[in-house]
């Protein structure tokens, strides 16, 4: 890792009161950005801000500082393997602390695959430190060497007298040490983990299965009182008026608040409209139905997506902007001996997490908490501050556990309502989002399209890669500035593919966003793996290749890449065998090429994202109805190691039903600028009878970690399509398949 | 505001509510019992799964004039006692991920059980087919239920 790591013991005056603990032992790490060290800061100043994972109290128990959100992925559960495994903890003796937003933990935000592969370094240090020290207290009290001593599940242990010292009675000790270099604390290795890299139960699963855990939709506070909004259909629409005397007059009703309009540079600002206070949910929904809310449409209220579908093709007609260029693609398709040209579209999804947004908000003495189901409570702080007039550090945001996020809740749109609600209300409010809500108002997926013209040669070999795409870009929600098409950091993701590809282009169609774009489990892979996955097995049928002889083809180093400095995610020197190696186990799991029932067959596909490689081969069998059904699936992942491996195990096979509930039958339309889909009723996500059993095959070396929870999706859907075309000879280009199949 | 009375959990409880507050309110609101989920509100992804007299009933859906006099389960109450069957399944498959239709799972599941003790996998689909777990953990939900079926 490129990052610097810095370990301080934290002095008990300041910390151990902010922590809220009695005393104890505090040791905090913290990733400090090369970037910043070479912009001037000294080391002597990283220190004094360090960030704080660890902390053991005069009881011994560890406290474990999980500072990402857990929204289903397991990182309380996995970053607490790290924690406990290196401090040599006994498991039934750790105490996890939920997130709260704090520039002290570094970034919180938990996107992008990246807690376990961004802090397991600075996991493992700052609990080897601790480890380290607590042996040196030990070695210290019985006068020997500290070779002589070992930590051992929460015990210290005298390796010539088999004496022991429980972590409680060292705690004091050493916390008065001076804390070790970096360099001079031994890592355990591969070997002596004992949690690192073995299964362990979510910690939360019992909580789970007797109904006692919280999120954010489930809050309570004293005196808190229940909200819910309505907002304008279309994105930058304005409130024109409603019937507060009609809301007031239902039961339970306390007030009625507009919020305000949103501004140019949509962000993750709040859409505006006007809200319902109550004493209980059902009072706020009857409230907000009296209030017959009317709206003057705004800029986007056209917004059509069969209109814009057109549109997008007619970017791509145009050609679009080079984002990526390798070789020369024109040159290599004009001497080519065959051309193939196809063209491929995904709507709109929508991320549908089980809990709609909800935060509840409190202020207390003019101080603001905000308990909340978000992705990066930071975020919540810098999003919310503005409007309330109080500084981001100066807001409490605690990170409630989330009912599934998958990209949704890094936009804390619905914690700023819940803030001002409070302020006006002067008590707390619960301010939860209906699914109706969460439809209506999402930060959508792109609706994508890609035209891909390949040259083969005589051989059937791909000489050139041309691959156009057009889709509204995210980065007008991630940064607030419009954005007129996909950017090169979207769209790249085919160039970081580890591909023999000596001659690629990619370019970007116009785009402009007409609703809020944001990012969905797997971003822009999604389209992508979908477009490349399917191209490939074209390729094969159009050459009379076995798509699996085409694709082993391809694992490869583009030629110009290597020998020098690689551009931005394109690949390394291994990611080619790494992407093969999880493409033939899956091909291997599945016994691919077997004999297979009528009209049933096998697809596959891989992927590198995140950081990770991963394979599907999925089990597909259409029905003389058009029906498709998945009976089984088996995947692969190379993320180097899989530090909870029962986790990333339930991500892979969650993944599998996500990636197939894009593929199958999930889409999202707007008409006149507003979302037509209304619940689960009409936007379609896989049941448990669409959902295969997966079979999951986990690698392990010594690359660096990668992702787990996003890479497991963008396979899935070229893998379906693939597999359609082995059953039953039809190629599916557009998702989801839907009726397409159907007489 | 009229008055309702019912058993919850096995204890007997009445109600301040308006007649068509759904039973999910109030017994997330009105009583605090926050472990039956929010979802759709319109009986469409089962998270907010109850039982009423022993039957599986999306609380959202159900007035709580209409449970007037009835044995209302949820969660909370499934196994006072310490964890049942199941709920030992659910946690030793590690089924949830986010966790958040997982009552509704087990609720589902828990009807299913009460009457059909050796359900096939299509039985199973069939009493789940109205729960959405949006985190994809269909399988291991399966594997649970004939874990304790197996069981017996």
């Amino acid at each position: 890792m490129s990052d610097t790591m810095n370990v301080t013991n934290m002095s008990r005056r300041d910390l151990v009161k902010t922590l809220g603990l009695a005393g104890g032992f505090v040791l905090g790490t913290s990733i400090v950005p090369s970037s910043i060290r070479s912009l001037g800061a000294s080391p002597r100043r990283d220190r004094l801000e360090p960030s704080v994972y660890l902390a053991i109290d005069e009881e011994g128990t560890v406290h474990a500082y999980i500072h990402r959100v857990e929204m289903g992925q397991g990182v309380r559960t996995g970053l607490t393997q790290i924690l406990a495994d290196e401090v040599e903890a006994d498991w039934d003796r750790i105490h996890v602390v939920p997130a709260y937003g704090d520039t002290k933990f570094g970034s919180q935000n938990t996107d992008g695959s990246t807690s376990i592969r961004n802090f397991y370094d600075a996991f493992r240090t700052g609990a080897a430190t601790a480890r380290h020290m607590l042996e040196d207290a030990a070695a210290a009290r019985w006068g020997v060497d500290r070779a002589q001593v070992k930590a051992e599940n929460h015990l210290v242990r005298n390796v010539s007298t088999g004496a022991t010292l429980d972590y409680r009675e060292l705690v004091d000790d050493a916390a008065a040490l001076e804390v070790p270099a970096p360099d001079a604390v031994r890592l355990k290795t591969r070997a002596e983990h004992r949690y690192i890299g073995h299964p362990i139960t979510n910690i939360y699963s019992e909580q789970f299965a007797t109904g006692t855990s919280v999120f954010a939709q489930d809050v309570q506070r004293e005196g808190m009182l229940f909200a819910v909004a309505q907002r304008p259909p279309d994105v930058g629409g304005t409130l024109a008026g409603y019937d507060r005397d009609a809301a007031m007059a239902i039961e339970g009703v306390i007030d009625v608040v507009e919020l305000p309009e949103m501004r140019p540079g949509w962000g993750f600002q709040p859409l505006g409209g006007v809200a319902v206070i109550a004493e209980n949910t059902w009072a706020a929904l009857k409230g907000r139905d009296a209030l017959n809310a009317t709206f003057t449409p705004g800029p986007n209220a056209g917004y059509d997506t069969d209109e814009y579908e057109q549109s997008l093709w007619r970017a791509i007609d145009a050609g679009g902007t080079e984002t990526f260029t390798r070789g020369d693609v024109e040159a290599a398709l004009a001497s080519s001996s065959r051309r193939i040209s196809s063209d491929y579209f995904i709507p709109h999804q929508h991320h549908l997490p089980m809990e709609p947004p909800a935060a509840t908000a409190e202020w207390q003495d003019g101080k603001l908490s905000i308990w909340t189901c978000c992705q990066d409570p930071q975020a919540v702080q810098n999003t919310v501050a503005p409007y309330v007039g109080v500084e981001p550090a100066d807001i409490y945001v605690e990170a409630t556990l989330l009912g599934g996020a998958f990209g949704r809740k890094s936009k804390p749109d619905f914690a700023v309502e819940a803030a001002i609600l409070a302020q006006h209300a002067g008590r707390p409010v619960k301010l939860i989002w209906t699914r109706e809500d969460d439809l209506h108002h999402g930060f959508y997926h792109a609706i994508s399209a890609q035209r891909v013209e390949v040259g083969l040669d005589e051989a059937g070999r791909i000489t050139a890669w041309d691959h156009r795409a057009a889709y509204p870009s995210l980065m007008e929600t991630a940064t607030g500035n419009p954005t007129p098409a996909a950017t090169s950091f979207e769209v790249g993701l085919v160039m970081q593919q580890p591909f023999a590809l000596p001659n690629l282009r990619i370019r970007s169609g116009d785009a402009p966003a007409h609703v809020r774009v944001g990012w969905l489990r797997s971003v822009t892979s999604i389209q992508h793996a979908f477009a490349v996955g399917s191209m490939i097995d074209e390729i094969a049928v159009e050459t009379g290749r076995d798509p699996k002889d085409v694709w082993s083809e391809l694992f490869g180093m583009p030629p110009q890449v290597a020998g020098r400095e690689r551009a931005r995610g394109e690949p390394g020197p291994t990611d080619a065998e790494r992407l093969d190696a999880v493409y033939q186990r899956v091909a291997q799991m599945s016994e691919y090429g077997r004999e297979l029932p009528d009209r049933t067959g096998i697809g596959m596909a891989a992927w590198r994202s995140f950081g990770s490689f991963t394979a599907a081969a999925l089990e597909v069998h259409v029905d003389e109805d058009g029906n498709v059904h998945v009976p089984r699936a088996w995947t692969a992942i190379d993320c180097g190691l899989a530090v909870a491996p029962d986790r990333v195990r339930a991500q892979m096979e969650g993944a599998v039903v996500f990636g197939l509930s894009i593929a199958l039958m999930s889409e999202l339309t707007v008409k006149n600028g507003a979302v037509v889909e209304d619940n689960f009723d009409s936007y379609e996500v896989c049941r448990i009878s669409d959902a295969p059993d997966v079979q999951v095959s986990i690698f392990e070396n010594e690359h660096a970690l990668g992702g787990a929870g996003e890479p497991g999706v963008p396979p899935v859907a070229p893998a379906l399509t693939n597999g359609i075309y082995a059953a039953i000879g039809r190629r599916i280009k557009r998702l989801p398949v839907a009726d397409q199949l159907k007489a | 505001m009229p008055e309702y009375s019912f058993r919850l959990n096995g204890e007997a409880t009445s109600v301040e509510a308006p007649e068509d507050m759904p039973l999910l309110w109030v017994l997330r609101d009105l009583l605090g019992l926050t472990g039956t989920k929010y979802g759709c509100g319109e009986n469409v992804c089962g998270s907010c799964t109850v039982h009423v007299d022993g039957r599986a009933v999306r609380a959202c859906s159900r007035r709580i004039s209409g449970v007037v006099g009835s044995e209302v389960t949820t969660i909370e109450g499934l196994s006072p006692d310490g964890l049942n069957a199941l709920q030992r399944a659910w946690i030793e498959e590690d089924v949830p991920q986010c966790g958040y239709c997982q009552s509704g799972q087990i609720m589902a599941a828990a009807a299913l059980l009460e009457s059909n003790s050796d359900p096939s996998d299509d039985e199973i689909e069939r009493a789940l087919a109205r729960n959405v777990c949006r985190c994809g953990t269909y399988q291991r939900i399966r594997n649970a239920v004939r874990r304790v079926a197996e069981e017996g």
